[in-house]
């Protein structure tokens, strides 16, 4: 087991389609008590059963952390990915029992802005549900703008209009609406907090603007939930356990180190809590660092790696654990 | 610059331009030559846009330096308390993109700093630069009474008049040091008063 990822033995309570790209799940305990208590933004990571192979994804709690009967999460399809998303669409019915982590929350509210202004697209409106949830009960200030390529993608977009109302702004790509995002960014007032969740180049563009009209960083929040990229299959030696382990195409480093049995920290999978920092005690060839975590000078240096999301090519290449 | 010694003692940086659509200043006496000092290495244009208010102190110095770097608008205000309304106004109509900059003494700058947490500016967010006196403004934890401008060790309490070591416990709440009874015990021992915060 890994430190901060206690587990959970869940049952598949129900399994919703929410449109054409997005099944909700709903997981219970097995033991019929109530499940840990969470915060809006917290996430689980899933662990899958596909046949010899053990997937594990991070997936946004988008249920009220208000009701802890149940959590539910929103998975999109991805026909193109590693296949955890196609798993989770085609192999988990209603009586599944699985295994999940204890919610961690890397994406927290700032409980002491004045106003919290969230910034969704597409998928990741999920850690949003739990969030507004939070806010509302707590009679917060809270404005989301839901950016979706069409309104029938626009995934929970009728129940938050309904849930919020005005406090909800949408956007669609076929329409060609588009955020105004400088203005959006000029007219908050002093103690506004910004969260964003969506794809890297929504996050990117976000944090970029934000960043040059003045916002300080503190005020900035985002969540991406980087898949691991796929690459050249590469070996690995780990010096404490003395294994020698190959990490496939489609698997992680991170991944091929637990298949060998080995249990190293993780919390996000995506290379942005810095849990899975790994020291390099030798190598020869070149990383591929795909991980928002270390600085540009640790990825100059050749010293760390997080195995969660990044990749090696070349001819050795030695880790501590 | 003002040395660190326990947690809650406040530091101080080197202010230095950052991005943001509206640039407010706040010093008194020296912290003007803080202002002065970043201008120097601030973009073109940069104070066009730029507000400051200044408490001259007694001597009345700097003035000129300050008017020199043609900031959008310029106040001089007599002292910190004379300001307050205005900074309030300020803050409460200002939006995200205002950076807040603040230089002089630790009294200035931890009382505005006051002001800007209550408007929902994070401290960590704001620039600060320590220049000039370090005297302190010190609330007595027996009467709660503060006195401004101390600079000696032990210092007597201008409410109730008990002779108080001034501790480096800060509270950003009060924008305050802590001064606490140094002869509780027996009231006719008077420690040396030395010169501590000059
Ligand atoms: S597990 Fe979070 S950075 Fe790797």
């Amino acid at each position: 087991m890994s430190t901060g990822t206690t587990k959970l033995d869940v049952v598949v309570s129900d399994v919703v389609p929410v449109n054409e790209l997005v099944t909700r799940f709903h997981f219970r305990r097995r033991d019929g008590q109530m499940l840990p208590t969470f915060s809006g933004g917290a996430h689980v990571v899933v662990e899958m059963r596909d046949g010899d192979r053990t997937r594990l994804n991070p997936y946004s709690l988008m249920g009220s952390p208000l009701d802890t009967r149940e959590y539910t999460i929103s998975v999109r399809r991805d026909d193109v990915g590693r296949g955890g998303s196609l798993f989770m669409h085609r192999s988990v019915k209603p009586g599944l029992e699985m295994v999940i982590s204890y919610p961690v929350n890397l994406f927290s509210l700032d409980l002491r802005a004045r106003k919290h202004l969230m910034l969704a697209g597409g998928i990741g409106i999920t850690p949003f549900m739990a969030q507004t949830a939070q806010l509302a009960g707590e009679g917060g200030n809270f404005e989301l703008h839901y950016t979706c390529r069409t309104a029938s993608l626009g995934t929970y977009a009728d129940v938050l209009r309904e849930r919020y109302d005005r406090r909800i702004r949408l956007y669609h790509d076929d329409r060609d609406e588009r955020i105004d995002l400088d203005r959006l960014l000029s007219t908050q007032p002093l103690g506004t907090h910004l969260y964003v969740c969506g794809p890297a180049g929504m996050i990117n563009w976000a944090r970029d603007r934000a960043a040059s009209l003045g916002w300080p960083s503190e005020a900035v929040h985002f969540e991406h939930f980087a898949a691991p990229q796929p690459g050249l299959p590469f070996d690995v030696t780990l010096a404490v356990s003395g294994k020698t382990i190959r990490v496939g195409e489609q698997q992680s480093l991170l991944e091929a180190i637990e298949a060998a049995g080995v249990d190293p920290p993780y919390l996000c999978r995506g290379g942005v809590c810095g849990q899975c920092e790994t020291n390099v005690i030798s190598y020869d060839g070149k990383f591929i660092h795909n991980d928002h975590w270390l600085s540009e000078e640790d990825h100059r240096s050749g010293c760390k790696i997080m195995p969660c999301v990044s990749r090696f090519e070349g001819r050795s290449l030695v880790l501590e654990r | 610059m003002a040395a660190k010694s326990i947690i809650s003692r406040p530091v101080y940086g080197t202010l230095s331009p950052q991005p943001g659509k509206h640039h407010l200043f706040i010093a008194d006496a020296e912290g003007a030559l803080a202002i002065s000092d970043m201008a120097a290495g601030a973009p073109a244009g940069f104070f066009d846009g730029a507000e400051i208010v200044f408490i001259p102190g007694p001597d009345g110095k700097h003035v000129d330096a300050l008017e020199a770097l043609k900031p959008g608008q310029f106040h001089q205000a007599p002292s910190f308390a004379s300001v307050l309304p205005r900074l309030k106004q300020t803050l409460s109509n200002a939006h995200m993109g205002l950076r807040l900059y603040l230089a002089g003494t630790e009294g200035l700058i931890g009382q505005a700093m006051q002001v800007a947490l209550e408007a929902g500016i994070d401290h960590t967010s704001m620039q600060t630069e320590h220049r000039g006196s370090l005297a302190r403004r010190m609330q007595c934890v027996h009467c709660k009474g503060i006195t401004e401008n101390v600079t000696t060790q032990p210092a007597t309490c201008s409410h109730c008049g008990l002779l108080l070591l001034v501790r480096d416990h800060y509270s950003r709440r009060l924008a305050a040091f802590q001064g606490v009874c140094i002869n509780a015990e027996d009231r006719s021992e008077i420690p040396p008063m030395e010169e501590a915060f000059p």
